[in-house]
């Protein structure tokens, strides 16, 4: 026990001697938490469209008006002909063109039938997509309001109500997402690095050849990240609930303890890494595009997982980020129990112990 | 002159010699081109509907089947318990709840007025507003039919019908490869320039190699110069892959020329490689170098505006946009490939992604120092 | 030996935040001879000798190397300077010959004069056969050796040499230092910094650093003299007792 300790002060010191990397283990998931909570929304929000209005009359200003008002765009530019849509698009900036054909008001009193040409760009086909419907449900409201006024019989309403998240703010599905970001980043990142550096500059031998037996020596350079990782997720929630407004509604203690079963299993990985390369540079390229990149993409808080074609939602399933983001937004966001997430728990214990036990395996391979 | 010529010698040497490089400039891009670009699609289908039907009526049914065939809702559960349909929600099997009350079917033809409850699951806030406006757009369809069956209608429709017809420009299939793709290449290629160069001027003080040379009557730019050429270059290389794969597997073939991507990449990569140089002037170990080139890379290409729209961003996120090559690069990227931008089109990126460069790199020269 | 001063040192001093690393020393060397620099670990030897190659900026004093100022014309100095340092400073992943034609290069050697003294020079050093290894896979011995001839390679005036033997062999100790004075046979004045006290022994003069500052400088057997000493081992023990920093 006594050298188990002498070993975690001596990774205690390393860190703490490095000031720099220690600012940014802990500077970096603050900012991120705040820079991504903040910025970082797939909710489309003031985007730049224009309008070729080829009647000016009541309803298509009103109509007009009716888009402006809405937080979803922003009418930037009036176009005067159908050839400057063209032009408006090649420049770059505006996303959607809302043509109102010639005699709008009139065809709209007389034969009660009109018509709106909505023109997107679409090289970027989600926030095409999700303009068109924005615009077509506000002009689908103004057409309702007309409507209403007019008392139809046999008339449909529907209410809805938006569970969980009703002012649809886009931090909700991110912050937990960044957690999971966060905490992969520091523990796998971090431990696989340390360790392929000692044996880069020799050190590892050194304690190889001390009668501490290798599973201690493994422990002792996880422990002082997992401290870390304990700071930096008491950091995140506290910025989450304090300054994004993203609830923790579930126990807090729940979502803690799995935090830290997600921290141990990115530490595994990490110390995995490290058993089977040799230099800094094939450690981080691993972790780059073994890691990183998959957290991102496949654990379902940038991209849904039930889009994807059959293989990558196979895959998925080995990314512990994807399990560790639904536990921590069903817990913090929904407010569930342990009841309803213990499946998800287990998968990630049981990935947790899996990539211990072929880590140290591993490691033992080497001594031998 | 001869002096970059035995510097570039020597690096060319050890980048084709170190097989962690070798990997991450073909191996890579190859990767991540094959799989990430599956992945990326938000677009919003197979929404997971729960029904709760407490009418049971013809109504009820025909709403339910015009519901589900209309290709954005897949029935995942009917019953008629609001308990059991939102424990589908909680457990995330079910998207959205449809709640048909008792009295529905009786409610419109006596009450002329009837009323249904959707209740959507609104954590991804996007999915919720657009599955919540289809389900609207299909009941209101259904209204309408309704409607016709009872009154028959002199002449005209005594509704007012704004019809929209949509159409989408550059990508008329709203193929998101298209779309994607471009963006990934652009990741590759700043993750190579900023990764490579800051860890390969870190590695030189690691190891020593770098008093070596600050003690030769070198001068401190041929020494930078020979750094960076090698992984502009490279850059460059991984861009011209990245382009064929592109072409080869998702069939995309630029609108605009090939060579104003090129062109402005150039460019780009400068801006790209300074950050790198700049990096590793201001860090120590490989250990430091990695981490904050990963900060870097993750802050400026989450907002770079491939995964989530610029527009949406809040005022400050978007003036660092401003800055951000990456972004540029990204908004280059598409202009060319989709749209067909030209040199001309895209004069104000490049003059920015000029500057940019010029900036990072004489910070670097000037802060890179041969002695303490 | 001329009595030429090719290094001159006049109360160079550098401090790190409030601590003297080397404190006002003062001394000269002449060109051609075999300088040896000595003093414990920590003693200020190799901040020193940093100073002097322009590698770092001294704080104060003054000093010359090779007729030029350390701090107006550090890249004059560097043109005729060659430098080994304490850490091994060859590219491991770069061959032999590929090391000596990089190195020859960015001092601006022609090509000629660097593929034929590079025959030469690995003829010498018996390394022919080896030529396109890389310098990973030599032992210890044999890359100090490398090192050595690649930081006289371009003809120096002054080559200085950072603990050059430490972890080596006492053959290949010998060896090195055969190549030391073949150095300075030809004309090189070789500045070295050493623990061992039997290297001392092969210099013309050393010096002796105790807590940044210099304690002695002598030719070895007139330190000896100076402290009825029998070996250069126990003058080093006799001046280094009054250190008061502690080593690293």
């Amino acid at each position: 026990m006594k050298q188990f300790l002498s070993f975690v002060k001596k990774e205690f010191y390393h860190i703490r001697r490095d000031k720099r990397t220690l600012f940014i283990l802990l500077g970096m998931p603050v900012m991120q938490i705040l820079i991504f909570g903040f910025a970082l929304t797939n909710e489309v929000k003031n985007a730049k469209i224009a309008v070729l209005d080829n009647s000016k009359d009541a309803s298509t200003l009103a109509l007009s008006s009716q888009l402006e008002a809405s937080r979803y765009f922003d009418i930037a530019q009036e176009l005067h002909s159908q050839a400057d849509i063209e032009k408006a698009f090649r420049a770059g900036k505006i996303k959607l063109v809302v043509v109102f054909p010639q005699q709008f008001d009139q065809d709209l009193s007389h034969f009660n039938k009109s018509q709106i040409q909505l023109i997107a760009d679409a090289s970027d086909p989600n926030v095409a997509t999700t303009l068109t419907n924005y615009a077509t449900a506000v002009i689908m409201d103004y057409q309702n309001r007309i409507t209403n006024e007019r008392k139809l019989p046999y008339t449909i309403k529907t209410e809805y109500r938006m569970l969980y998240n009703p002012q649809l703010k886009g931090a909700y599905t991110f912050v937990p997402g960044v957690m999971a970001m966060v905490l992969m980043l520091v523990c796998t990142l971090m431990t696989a690095i340390t360790i392929v550096r000692e044996k880069e500059t020799g050190t590892m031998e050194v304690m190889l050849v001390s009668p501490v037996r290798p599973l201690k020596i493994i422990v002792a350079k996880a422990v002082p990240y997992l401290l870390l990782s304990i700071i930096n997720i008491t950091s995140i929630l506290l910025l989450s609930v304090f300054v994004l407004d993203v609830p923790i509604r579930g126990s807090l203690a729940l979502l803690v303890f799995e935090s830290i079963l997600f921290t141990i299993t990115s530490l595994a990985l990490g110390l995995l890494i490290s058993s089977a390369t040799n230099s800094q540079q094939t450690a981080m390229f691993i972790s780059l595009t073994g890691l990183f990149l998959p957290t991102v993409m496949l654990s379902g808080f940038m991209f849904p997982i039930e889009n994807m074609p059959l293989p990558l939602r196979v895959i998925s399933n080995v990314v512990p980020a994807k399990w560790y983001y639904h536990i921590a937004s069903s817990v913090m966001i929904k407010g569930l129990g342990l009841a309803a997430v213990w499946k998800e728990t287990l998968i990630l214990t049981g990935m947790t112990v899996f990539l211990l036990a072929v880590a140290i395996r591993k490691f033992k391979i080497r001594l031998a | 002159m001869r002096t970059l010529k035995f510097l570039l010698q020597k690096e060319f040497r050890q980048v084709f010699r170190d097989p962690a490089i070798l990997r991450m400039i073909f191996i890579m891009p190859v990767i991540q081109l094959m799989i990430l670009p599956w992945a990326a699609d938000y677009e919003v289908k197979n929404i997971r509907l729960a029904v709760v039907d407490n009418n049971h009526s013809d109504y009820s049914r025909q709403l339910i089947s015009k519901v589900t065939s209309s290709g954005y809702f897949q029935l995942q559960h009917y019953s008629s318990s609001m308990q059991q349909a939102m424990q589908e929600i909680e457990a995330d099997k079910a998207d959205l709840v449809l709640e048909i009350p008792a009295h529905f079917s009786k409610d419109i033809v006596k009450e002329d007025e009837a009323s249904l409850m959707m209740s959507i699951n609104a954590i991804n806030g996007v999915k919720a507003n657009l599955g919540g406006a289809y389900l609207r757009s299909i009941i209101q369809d259904f209204n309408r039919e309704i409607r016709l069956r009872w009154i028959q209608f002199p002449r005209f429709n005594p509704e007012l019908n704004i019809e929209t017809t949509s159409s989408n420009w550059f990508n008329p299939h709203l193929n998101y490869r298209y779309f994607m793709v471009p963006g990934i290449l652009v990741v590759l290629v700043t993750m190579v320039g900023a990764f490579l160069t800051s860890m390969n001027i870190v590695r030189e003080k690691e190891i020593g190699t770098i008093e070596q040379i600050n003690v030769t009557p070198i001068h401190k730019y041929h020494f930078i110069l020979g750094k960076l050429i090698p992984f502009w270059v490279l850059g460059l290389f991984v861009l011209g892959i990245g382009l064929t794969i592109a072409r080869l597997v998702y069939g995309i073939v630029p609108v605009g020329n090939v060579a104003t991507i090129f062109c402005f990449a150039a460019l780009y990569l400068l801006a790209v490689l300074g950050l790198g140089l700049l990096i590793s002037t201001y860090t120590s170990s490989q250990q430091q170098a990695i981490l904050l080139s990963f900060f870097l890379m993750m802050v400026f290409i989450l907002l770079g505006g491939l995964y989530t729209s610029i527009d949406s961003m809040p005022a400050w996120a978007k003036a660092f946009t401003k800055i951000n090559p990456v972004s540029y690069f990204i908004e280059v990227m598409r202009m060319v490939v989709l749209k067909g931008s030209g040199l001309w089109d895209i004069r104000y990126h490049m003059l920015t992604m000029a500057g940019i460069a010029v900036v990072l790199n004489s910070w670097a020269i000037f802060s890179y120092r041969k002695r303490a | 030996m001329t009595n030429n001063r090719i290094i001159t040192a006049n109360q160079l001093t550098k401090i790190f935040g409030g601590f003297k690393a080397v404190d006002s020393i003062s001394f000269d060397v002449h060109e051609g001879e075999i300088f040896g620099f000595l003093g414990a670990n920590g003693a200020g030897k190799t901040t020193a000798m940093r100073m002097l190659c322009g590698l770092s900026m001294p704080s104060s004093g003054s000093a010359t190397v090779a007729g030029f100022d350390v701090y107006k014309e550090p890249e004059k100095i560097k043109r005729s300077i060659g430098y080994m340092s304490q850490k091994f400073s060859l590219y491991e992943d770069l061959t032999i010959k590929e090391n000596i034609r990089f190195y020859a290069g960015i001092y601006g050697k022609s090509d000629a004069f660097i593929k034929d003294k590079t025959a030469k020079l690995l003829q010498q050093l018996h390394l022919g056969s080896e030529a396109n290894k890389l310098v990973r896979s030599l032992p210890l011995g044999w890359k100090q050796k490398l090192a050595f001839s690649v930081a006289i390679f371009h003809e120096p005036r002054i080559v200085f040499l950072d603990e050059p033997t430490g972890g080596v062999d006492p053959v290949t100790r010998r060896e090195f230092w055969n190549m030391i004075y073949e150095a300075a046979a030809s004309g090189i004045t070789v500045f070295v910094t050493t623990h061992y006290m039997d290297e001392a022994e092969y210099c013309n003069r050393v010096s002796i650093m105790v807590d940044g500052k210099i304690e002695a400088l002598d030719t070895p057997s007139a330190l000896k003299r100076s402290l009825h000493a029998a070996s250069m081992d126990e003058v080093f023990l006799k001046l280094a007792r009054k250190a008061v920093r502690s080593g690293d």
